[in-house]
């Protein structure tokens, strides 16, 4: 491959992964049995575009991807994008890049929630994931192997079908670190994204492994979603254990190479104080967003009961993002319909902060948002909204309400 | 007065110089910055409001997604990218980021880096070498 034999995509593609292997010490390759590719058009821009056309432009042989590899969610729903006032030239970015990933054998599964819709990942197995929030899910939940794989890495592995063996591919990189007790459940999702987000900015390192005591019993698979996205985006981390939940933690002290640490304790004030800080809208609120992750069927399903019979405020826009797979089944299963007629947007293939956030909210004089994703709270400010984070069921009275 | 020199593990990219812009804060291009004004625009960063444009960038660790994979390089394409990104403590993303973009990459000093530098020095980051010197 480094000799150029097998193209110049993948002689790149290995150079680069080589330069990252020695900037973390990795001894050797590993083959990856799975990609999944962040490439959204708002992160790629039209240098990154071009990028992918030009990958495109291969001979087959050279540019066709030797693993089986899915996409994140894209940048604009073909289907929806006129209605949220969002520019042609965005569609037009989208539409070249799928044609791109398209003719490198790329499968166009749109979405972050991969592990609950496509195909989940095995205990044991190496991959490429490239999502923070389907990472943590696969290393944690699944007792998978991947690195946070950003979009050209993951390409690289793509080409390649390796990656190179650091980090969380070593048992030694999956070791607890730190350990946290949690004194109450919490009992919403919100709760737990709150929970990751706590823990993320206590730890706040790629190369720290959380290890979170006190949960009496399995949590949900969208609850450990929203846990683990908010870990993954307030501290940058890769991993957590749960003992007697997650699957390398069968007991606190089998996941700490010594005696376990002190525990930091997390009360149910701690969760309050988080949702403190971001204070209300008392006055209006904009936009109340359901995303970042991508909502689950049965999520999909808790949205419809709460909007059943009910009218989305006239000065508000209630968006919810959920992938292609699960829209089809929502339409089949007449949640669509339910959503649809409250003056919801169902938006599919997307997530509010790939969208080209910015301009979405210029375009359409949005700042006051509401949402139960810790995740989303934390990216939004920097594109200029002013967030709250809400359960699900304040967030839907605040779409029907237009206020809090 | 004589340069000085700070060790830090090997890094990604080629030799590049800058005037250093430092904070105690983490970054994220995806969280953090307006990449069209070339600005920090996240409220709560220490940085904000301030041009990170041709600088040398010197941050605590790194946070957050992937996007800031392709975004070094979009930024870089664009004339809108610091010379050099320095960090106490990086990520995969972040170097993944700069081999990319091939952009001047470097963490894990002898020293903390955001201390060591101030904001105005004449820096020079040789990754390959594993060296930052201070004019």
């Amino acid at each position: 491959m480094r000799a150029g034999r097998m193209g110049p995509a993948r002689r790149a593609a290995i150079d680069q992964q080589i330069q990252v292997g020695m900037t973390f010490d990795a001894k050797d390759f590993v083959e990856v049995s799975q990609v999944h590719l962040m490439a959204d058009t708002e992160s790629l821009g039209e240098s990154g575009v071009a990028y992918l056309e030009n990958l495109a432009a291969l001979p087959e042989e050279e540019r066709r991807v030797r693993v089986p590899t899915v996409t994140d969610p894209r940048g604009i729903d073909l289907c929806a994008y006129e209605k949220l006032h969002q520019d042609e030239r965005f569609a037009e970015l989208e539409r070249r890049t799928i044609i791109a990933m398209q003719a490198m054998g790329i499968l166009m599964t749109d979405t972050c929630i991969n592990y609950q819709t496509v195909m989940p990942p095995v205990r044991g197995e190496h991959l490429a994931f490239g999502d923070t929030g389907s990472t943590i899910y696969a290393n944690s939940v699944c007792g998978a192997r991947s690195n946070f794989e950003g979009g050209p890495a993951a390409l690289a592995a793509a080409l390649t079908g390796r990656v190179p063996r650091y980090g969380c591919h070593l048992e030694s990189g999956r070791r607890g670190t730190h350990l946290f007790e949690v004194k109450e459940r919490p009992s919403n999702l919100s709760d737990w994204g709150a929970l990751g987000a706590l823990i993320g900015q206590r730890t706040g390192s790629y190369w720290t492994v959380p290890v979170i005591a006190g949960i009496d019993r399995a949590p949900t698979s969208d609850e450990l979603k929203h846990f683990g996205a908010a870990l993954a985006s307030y501290g940058s981390v890769p991993l957590f254990h749960m003992p007697r939940v997650t699957p390398e933690a069968k007991t606190l002290e089998s996941v700490f190479d010594h005696q376990a640490p002190d525990p930091e304790i997390i009360m149910r004030a701690d969760l309050d104080a988080f949702y403190a800080s971001f204070g209300r809208h008392e006055d209006k609120v904009d936009v109340v967003v359901f995303a970042a992750p991508q909502l689950s069927l049965v999520e999909m399903q808790d949205v419809a009961r709460l909007l059943e019979g009910r009218r989305v405020h006239r000065n508000t826009a209630l968006l919810i993002a959920t992938s292609p797979e699960n829209k089809a089944a929502c339409d089949r299963m007449g949640i669509t319909e339910t959503i649809e007629s409250s003056g919801a947007m169902l938006l599919k293939g997307v997530c509010f902060y790939q969208m080209y956030a910015r301009e979405l909210g210029e375009a359409n004089g949005w700042q006051r948002l509401v949402s139960n994703s810790a995740k989303l709270v934390n990216i939004i400010s920097g594109y200029g909204y002013r967030p709250v984070l809400a359960t699900t069921e304040a967030c839907v009275d605040a779409a029907v309400n237009g206020r809090m | 007065m004589a340069e000085r020199h700070i060790k830090g593990h090997v890094g990604v990219g080629q030799q590049a110089s800058g005037i250093a812009l430092v904070a105690r804060d983490n970054f994220s291009a995806r969280y953090d910055l307006d990449r069209l004004k070339g600005v920090f625009s996240r409220p709560a960063h220490a940085l904000h409001g301030q041009s990170y444009v041709n600088t040398v960038l010197v941050l605590h660790t790194a946070k957050g997604g992937v996007a800031t994979s392709w975004m070094l390089r979009e930024m870089k394409n664009r004339a809108m990218a610091p010379a050099a990104l320095l960090l106490n403590l990086g990520n995969p993303v972040m170097a993944q980021g700069a081999a990319f973009a091939e952009l001047a990459f470097m963490d894990r000093f002898e020293v903390d880096i955001t201390e060591a530098i101030k904001t105005g020095d004449r820096v020079t980051v040789d990754p390959q070498a594993g060296l930052v010197i201070i004019d």
